[in-house]
């Protein structure tokens, strides 16, 4: 960001003359500041992850979520301003259940990611108004199968096989790209659909949130972990606490082994 | 005129158009049957006696309607556009259980103004074919068969008793047929023709039966007395 705004950056209804939205990339900063967020879509489902940086050791464990529920089978993990977070899921979650009402079955994924996306849009466009200093990683399972999507601020979205967002989002998606990579390969030469369950995908996800943490200069972390699979019901829950433990275990020994090969 | 012709339909206005109706769906493997009879009355004046009471939702979705004339196509048109809008927002046509339910929405939320009693019915790529029925008050029921209109009351027996599962479109149809024919015969403000449709993933056809072709069923013996093979003393 050269030059720092002059003037095209007091409003987000003023395009800057190169067209840009300043506002809209100081939105962005938000989300860059904020623990990691990881998104990953398996073929039997969805699994979502979060760094939850702690900023005081008197804070209760396990609260102040950054996933929560949309509805029965979609699931939210924000990166950015924590409120802002709660916000949209309370609008989101209104969505759905409106939705539900109207048509009487479960809005799919695309569908509720679409018009969350109309919602944050609407906030680029006046001067009244700042845009939501967050991006959502929404997954979910509906009848058409797993589905991950992510908001940005700008609310533009698009459909991942793996996404991460926050602090520290391009190594995370550096090591993404290697799983993919490694299933698509899988699929090419063997004749499986996708070799990835969420039960592997959960192992993989938490080794990379604490791969990407930095000890030295954050605080300490909380890993948060959902999904959305045949085992949750299709439903989106928690990961059971022996699974989410076993990955925590898993990740930081494979931590400490790649710092032996330092 | 406290009288047996104004007890089902004391929610119409004076002169309101009526479909004194017997309507009627049946669910089958891959699709659904159904029908009505073509009667539309005015008090005791029949308005129209061919009336096409299967009314087009979309492309695999049809509903059959009861009560008020004006009432019931107004909320078919009403679900018809929203099928049409969400065709269009969500790039799919909108399942039977969608359809009924917006019909349900206005029906319940509407219920002191309206008098309509309606059998939602069709096919979607989910469920394969299904019967919703919303009666009066706007509650919605899926169903494996649904009879509807005032008709109806004289045939749940018969439909009870000869209902089984499992039957192909030809014994559907033949069913609906004979339902229908025997609810007409019945009662007083349904008559005329029976339409009928076929509704499945690859069609929507569209059967007619003439009044002078409908099935025949005991009538007393002075009509089909010959049935028992006896031989009737007609008494002038």
């Amino acid at each position: 960001m050269t030059s720092i705004g002059t003037g095209y950056d007091l409003s987000v209804s003023t395009y800057s003359p190169d067209g840009r939205l300043f506002q809209v990339e100081y939105a962005n900063k938000a989300v860059e500041a904020a623990g990691v967020a990881i998104g990953l879509r398996c073929k039997d489902g969805v699994v979502l992850g979060v760094e939850r940086l702690l900023h005081s050791k008197l804070l209760v464990k396990g609260a102040n979520r950054r996933i929560a529920s949309l509805d029965e089978h979609i699931g939210i993990a924000s990166a950015g301003l924590l409120a802002d977070g709660k916000h949209l899921t309370r609008r989101a979650r209104e969505e759905a259940s409106s939705f539900r009402e109207n048509y009487n079955s479960p809005v799919s994924v695309q569908i509720l990611s679409d018009r969350i996306s109309a919602y944050l849009q609407a906030y680029t466009c006046y001067g009244s108004v700042r845009p939501f200093g967050l991006s959502s990683i929404i997954g979910g399972v509906d009848k058409t199968g797993s589905k991950l999507f992510c908001i940005e601020p700008s609310g533009v979205y698009y459909g991942y096989r793996a996404v991460a967002v926050g602090k520290g989002k391009a190594l995370a998606k550096t090591e993404l790209e290697k799983i993919v990579n490694k299933d698509l390969e899988s699929q090419q030469s063997g004749n499986v659909e996708s070799s990835l369950t969420c039960k592997q995908a959960i192992d993989e996800v938490a080794r990379i949130i604490y791969l990407v943490h930095d000890d030295n200069k954050d605080k300490e972390f909380e890993l948060e972990l959902t999904w959305i699979c045949e085992e949750s019901g299709n439903k989106h829950a928690l990961v059971p606490e022996e699974l989410l433990k076993s990955a925590e275990e898993k990740a930081k020994a494979a931590l400490e082994e790649g710092m032996e090969e330092d | 005129m406290a009288n047996i012709h104004t007890v089902d339909i004391t929610r119409l206005k004076n002169g309101e158009v009526n479909l004194g109706t017997s309507i009627m769906a049946v669910q089958f493997d891959g699709g659904v049957v159904i029908g009505a009879d073509s009667r539309t009355t005015t008090g005791s004046y029949i308005a129209n006696r061919v009336t096409d009471k299967l009314t087009h939702i979309h492309d695999r979705i049809y509903c059959c309607r009861s009560g008020s004339a004006a009432d019931t196509q107004a909320v078919a048109d009403v679900v018809h556009q929203h099928a049409q809008v969400y065709t269009s927002v969500y790039g799919e046509p909108p399942t039977v259980s969608t359809a009924a339910s917006l019909f349900e929405k206005m029906c319940y939320d509407n219920k002191d103004q309206l008098s309509a009693g309606i059998i939602v019915a069709g096919w979607d790529k989910e469920a394969g074919g299904s019967v919703y029925n919303i009666p009066l008050g706007g509650g919605m029921f899926q169903q494996p068969w649904a009879i509807g209109g005032s008709g109806s009351t004289y045939v749940y027996g018969y439909c009870d008793a000869t209902y089984k599962e499992g039957w192909n479109e030809e014994e559907t149809v033949q069913f609906v047929k004979n339902t229908l024919a025997l609810a007409m015969s019945r009662d007083g403000s349904s008559g005329g023709c029976i339409r009928m449709c076929v509704i499945t993933k690859d069609k929507v056809e569209r059967h007619f039966i003439p009044g002078n072709e409908l099935p025949r069923f005991w009538e007393g013996k002075e009509i089909i007395g010959s049935m028992s093979g006896q031989k009737v003393g007609i008494v002038a």
